[in-house]
């Protein structure tokens, strides 16, 4: 009685449980786009042209007439699908505004002020016009320096103590409070440093050491937590072998594993020193900040490139134009150094990673 | 004939000098970090102290040390909220785009950009939210204001420079975007590929197959990238402190020119001028910061290292 479920000869359309699937060929959803965004700035052009709404209603238009034409031809599933699509895709769209419009900003305003006489003169006895960041970048860097200086033999000493050496409880703890330590406020840094120091100088001290003693603070647990993942990577065997040999654990540790990881640790260090050479806070009240050149980090208020940014703008003196125009430059000069750093770190684990193979 | 002897004592392995040093000073540095970290808590709370204990009229306000903190406490936590809401769904989105919508060449390329939000120095981000983002929001307030203004939140009067409580949770919550993303894309590229292809091979769509596959895989990842996006949002002090114009009381009202001041922007702002006992006071409201993040930075990190370890992916 079973009849064989054969196709039926000349081509009728098929039964049974395959389903075949409508649907809308690539150009049709972008054109079905494109239409529904034409409509909305059309729409939007007839209330009074504006920009921003006319790209929300474009948006909204667009995704609505791909969601409907889907909907009727291909089904519900199938249109929520793209709809959900459109959303992500322009979910990213919107996070793309603000870095556009933020390096849109601070390269319009800042290359005003991008000369030399920026980078060679500082602000003693400057009123008005002229004027320059030389101390502030000189104290930037100098900082920068010494907090590097405190915080990388601490943070590489503690990441190969969780890999290398630690075990059970402290090494659970320290993990943990490391994890911690990367949320602390870098406002809450700076007090802490303040404290520390007020109560062997006495209250209003102001010097370099201050801002790096804060600043590495912040920057000791980035160190260990990136160069921990960097240690964690290099193989076992490696180490195995070592040992076999007879070499001492610490003699492994310098000569086997480090050597190895030396790419990554270096990225890893380089990142954290992008991450702390733009932190303002701790700065402002551990530094201070001068018109002249300070460059001995144990004595007195020093300048740095962030906090004379905030200063500049926000008590510009009169006229006000100048020290706003220097402050913008001041804040060019600090994403080129962070953008700077970030690209060195990707060069070095690109160009000095270990060889892998024979 | 020779008897064979017991085999003597295996030789003690050797403590070499160079060990005991390499090791000593690895755990040292080890412990370095929690003394660093008990060092904070004790110095804040030592310097603290003179205004905890100061009578209430010496406190700047004259109305004693809560009254002082509580709309800081207000501020602090209404602008790190608006941040959250504004940017825990946008990040959540970026990091499924990035992960599984993008083309795959573009997307590492991608990631990259989005992280270069995070390297943006804070006061820069000031900068641009004073000159940018304040004026552009001004339109939105008084058409707010006019529209919206049975709703509290918009009741006004708009601000005319835009540096309001919403302007400043906008900016935070730009801030904030790639610290969430960057964990929400990590835990998504996690998701086990098995779930994915059984999901896609059953003839989900991609959206069913990152509904049923991806997000409950990535739930516990994205609420503790938010809460330590909320962490970094709750001690955010220069761009705070350039964009927002504080004057303090506590009120729901975001797009006004009155809006309660943040504990680090308030600081930051009063500090360089301070001496005596308002230096104690900040440093007091310091402390409560400081407590308030350690909380939530504990609870973030709770909840993502729980999924670590369930989660089989290691």
């Amino acid at each position: 009685m079973t009849t064989a479920t054969q196709p039926a000869p000349g081509g009728t359309e098929q039964q049974g449980l395959v389903e075949r699937h409508r649907q809308l060929p690539r150009f049709a959803l972008a054109g079905l786009f494109a239409v529904g965004a034409v409509v909305g700035v059309l729409a939007s052009v007839l209330t009074g042209f504006n920009l921003v709404l006319a790209v929300i209603y474009a948006v909204v238009l667009g995704t609505l007439s791909v969601y409907v034409a889907s909907r009727s031809v291909e089904g519900s599933r199938k249109a929520v699908d793209r709809l959900v699509t459109c959303v992500v895709t322009t979910a990213f769209a919107v996070a793309m505004v603000p870095l556009v419009s933020l390096i849109w900003t601070v390269l319009g305003r800042g290359l005003r002020r991008l000369d030399g006489e920026f980078f060679n003169s500082s602000m003693l006895g400057v009123v008005g016009e002229g004027g320059g960041a030389y101390h502030a970048i000189l104290g930037t860097l100098i900082i920068t320096g010494l907090t590097a200086l405190i915080s990388v033999p601490i943070g590489l000493l503690t990441a190969i103590y969780i890999v290398e050496y630690g075990t059970g409880r402290l090494k659970k703890a320290i993990t943990f409070l490391v994890d911690v330590m990367t949320g602390i406020p870098s406002i809450v840094a700076g007090l802490f440093a303040f404290a520390l120091f007020a109560i062997f100088f006495g209250p209003g001290v102001r010097l370099g050491i201050m801002g790096a003693t804060a600043l590495s603070v912040l920057m000791i647990p980035v160190v260990v937590r990136s160069s921990e993942e960097v240690l964690k990577l290099v193989p076992n065997e490696l180490r195995e072998a070592a040992y076999a040999l007879g070499v001492p654990k610490w003699r492994t540790i310098v000569k086997v594993v480090i050597p190895t990881a030396i790419a990554g640790l270096a990225t890893a260090v380089t990142l954290a020193i992008a991450r702390v050479i733009g932190e303002t806070a701790p700065l402002l009240i551990t530094v201070g900040i001068i018109n002249g050149t300070n460059l001995d980090p144990i004595d007195g208020r020093m300048a740095t490139l962030p906090v004379f940014a905030y200063y500049q703008l926000t008590q510009p003196g009169f006229p006000p134009e100048f020290a706003i125009d220097r402050a913008w430059t001041a804040a060019l000069i600090l994403i080129i150094l962070v953008m700077a750093l970030n690209v060195v770190a990707r060069l070095i684990s690109r160009f000095f990673a270990p060889k892998t193979g024979r | 004939m020779t008897t064979t002897s017991a085999p003597p004592e295996p030789p003690r392995p050797k403590r070499r000098v160079g060990d005991r040093i390499f090791a000593g000073s690895a755990t040292g540095a080890g412990i370095l970090i929690l003394v660093v970290l008990a060092g904070v808590a004790a110095f804040l709370v030592s310097e603290a102290w003179p205004a905890v204990t100061a009578p209430a009229g010496d406190i700047p306000g004259g109305d004693g040390l809560t009254a002082y903190i509580a709309p800081l406490i207000f501020g602090t936590l209404l602008a790190a909220v608006i941040a959250l809401v504004v940017a825990t769904p946008l990040a959540v989105a970026i990091a499924l785009y990035i992960t599984y919508y993008a083309p795959r060449r573009l997307a590492a390329g991608m990631g990259y950009v989005i992280d270069l939000l995070a390297a943006i120095p804070s006061v820069v981000y000031g900068f641009w939210g004073i000159a940018a983002l304040a004026p552009a929001m001004v339109p939105f307030y008084v058409w707010a204001e006019e529209h919206l203004s049975f709703i509290p939140l918009f009741a006004g009067p708009a601000s005319a420079t835009g540096r309001t409580m919403l302007t400043a949770g906008l900016m935070l919550g730009v801030m904030i975007l790639p610290i969430i993303s960057a964990i929400s894309r990590e835990v998504f590229s996690q998701a086990p590929a098995l779930h994915r292809e059984a999901a896609l091979a059953l003839g989900a769509t991609r959206w069913e197959m990152i509904k049923m596959a991806v997000l409950p895989y990535g739930k516990s990842g994205v609420i503790g990238g938010a809460m330590l996006g909320l962490g970094r949002a709750l001690g955010e002090t220069l761009a705070i402190a350039i964009v927002l114009s504080a004057s303090g009381g506590i009120t729901f009202n975001l797009i006004s020119n009155s809006n309660p001041s943040t504990i680090a922007a308030n600081i930051a702002l009063k500090f360089p001028e301070s001496t005596g006992l308002d230096v104690n006071t900040l440093i007091a409201s310091g402390l409560a910061l400081f407590v308030i993040t350690l909380a939530v930075n504990m609870l973030a990190r709770w909840v993502v290292n729980r999924r670590a370890d369930f989660s089989g992916a290691n």
